[in-house]
This record gives C-alpha cells, structure tokens and sequence, in this order.
C-alpha cells in the first residue's frame, strides 16, 4: 500500500473516518451493488473506493462533503474498470429516441381493456426483481445517473460535479435511462402476456 | 427553463421529471401543481412517475452483507496501523 500523505492523517482523522464509512456503508454498498450488478464485484469496488478515498483523505477540503465525494469515488472507480475493461465504441448515443418513452401512455390506453386501472395494476404487480433486471440492464453512463439520482437522491448539480459531466448532460443521460428502463419494463410486461391491443387475454406463451 | 410557462399538457410534462426530482425552481413548481391539481390525466402520469422513481428507489436498500462489513472493518484498521501519526 502507498505511503503518500499519510503524515498528514492523524489518529483523529482515522476515527472521524471510521464513523464517516460506518454510517454511509449501506448508502456506498447499494450504489456499488446497482453500478456492479454483482455482489462479489460490489464487494471489491467499495474496498477499493474505501482505500482511494483514506489515502485522499488530506485532499477532501470540507468535510460536510465527505458523502458526495465518496461517492464520486466509487462512480469514478466502477468507471475507469469499466473503461479499462470495455472494447468497442462509447454509448452515449444510444437511446436518445428513448428519453421521451414513457410507460404510463402505454398502459393508459382506453384500448387496453384490463382491470379499472391498468397503470396502478402494473406497479402493485411489478417486481422488485424485474425492476432491478431493468436497472442492471441499462447502458453504464446511464445507469451511473439514474442510481445516483434516484437512489442515493444526489442533486442534478452534485451528480454534473461527481461524474465531471454538464448538468445538461445529466438531465439527458437520466431522461434517457429512464426511457430505457421503462421500455424494458414495456417489453417484459408483452413477454409475460400483458395484450396492449386488448384481445383476448390468452395464456403466456 | 425559468422563461418557460406552463400552459398546456405538454408544457407540464416536459417539467415533471424535473417535479419529481425536486429540481424545479419555485415558480415553475407552483405552476406544474397547478396544472396537476386540474388535469386528471397529467395528474396521473405524475403519480404513476412518482411510485416508479420511488421503487426504483428500494432497489438501493439492499441490506449489505456480513462479508463486506467485516472486510470493511478490516480495511478501517489496516489503515490505524503506523505510519499514522
């Protein structure tokens, strides 16, 4: 292990550390588990985020900030393995006709003769399993702002400053990945049987 | 987006992801529930939206296993150790 910097940690910085990583373990695991979409890498990135963000340390200034910035750690740690893993051309233009997909206009057809209230039968129905294949599936740029949005609740402007991306950029990647991941769940919804032209009901294939 | 009105169905969502996210500036909010508070169908798109982005959100809340808190701990005193001072 690096020794770089160490002289400027002290034995007080270690245990306002420790605290900082005890009570922000489950918020760092969640994102790396969604960012990795396996537990064993999940695993591996938090240790690694955890190491960067301890020999760091000196550089983070305000400390209130210490969540974004472990954050930051962990989305620019998942991304450089994945740069340094990945062949083949960036992503960034994929799904742009899928930003403005929405699955609500899909079940909310008068045509779609389900139950009374076909989009709140989706959601009771939708599993969480199903719901996070549709996450897990989603293009890694994508994927990396509708987690940090969504699930960690970070700012448009905090999610531009982790990922050193424009805000404009954000709001594209996030209306982007949501299309996506509504389209996915679309898609499993016809699979598993749902009829959009509201013939007859039938058995799943 | 702070020149922007809301006078139709398109124009309220176009924002409401932004709604949602808790991203819009105060005057547009106030407009967008406005239009809501009217507007049946856009009413519930938004809610619709809403419980999605919230599921979505308890895909984060993934109790974090007993392997990953005890290499945790262990990485926490391998960096007590010298040369800390």
């Amino acid at each position: 292990m690096t020794e770089v910097a160490t002289a400027t940690r002290t034995t007080a910085d270690h245990a306002w550390f420790s605290e900082q990583v005890e009570s922000t373990l489950p918020e760092l695991y969640g994102a790396a588990a969604r960012l990795c979409r396996s537990r064993a890498d999940a695993e591996d990135l938090v240790a690694e985020s955890l190491t960067k963000a301890w020999q760091g340390l000196p550089s983070l200034r305000r400390r209130e900030a210490f969540r974004c910035w472990v954050l930051q750690i962990v989305a620019n740690t998942y991304f450089s393995q994945y740069r340094r893993a990945r062949t083949g051309p960036e992503i960034d233009n994929v799904g742009a006709d899928a930003a403005d997909f929405s699955l609500f206009e899909r079940l909310h057809q008068p045509i779609l003769l389900w139950w009374g209230n076909p989009e709140q039968e989706f959601l009771n129905g939708l599993l969480r399993e199903d719901l996070q294949r549709a996450l897990d599936q989603l293009p890694a740029q994508y994927r990396t702002v509708v987690v940090l949005v969504d699930i960690q609740e970070m700012r448009y402007r905090d999610v531009a400053d982790c990922l050193e991306i424009p805000v404009g950029t954000v709001r594209s990647r996030l209306a982007r990945g949501r299309g996506l991941l509504q389209q996915h769940l679309w898609q499993h919804a016809l699979q598993a049987g749902l009829r959009p032209d509201g013939t007859d009901e039938g058995e799943t294939p | 987006m702070t020149h922007l009105e809301i006078q139709n169905c398109e124009d309220a969502l176009r924002v409401l992801a932004e709604h949602l996210d808790q991203e819009l500036d105060e005057h547009l909010d106030r407009q967008l529930l406005e239009h809501l508070d009217s507007c049946r169908s856009c009413y519930s798109r938004s809610e619709f939206d809403r419980r999605l982005k919230a599921q979505v959100k308890d895909l984060g809340r993934e109790p974090v296993p007993g392997t990953v808190v005890d290499r945790v701990h262990e990485l926490l005193r391998e960096f007590a150790l010298p040369p800390i001072v």
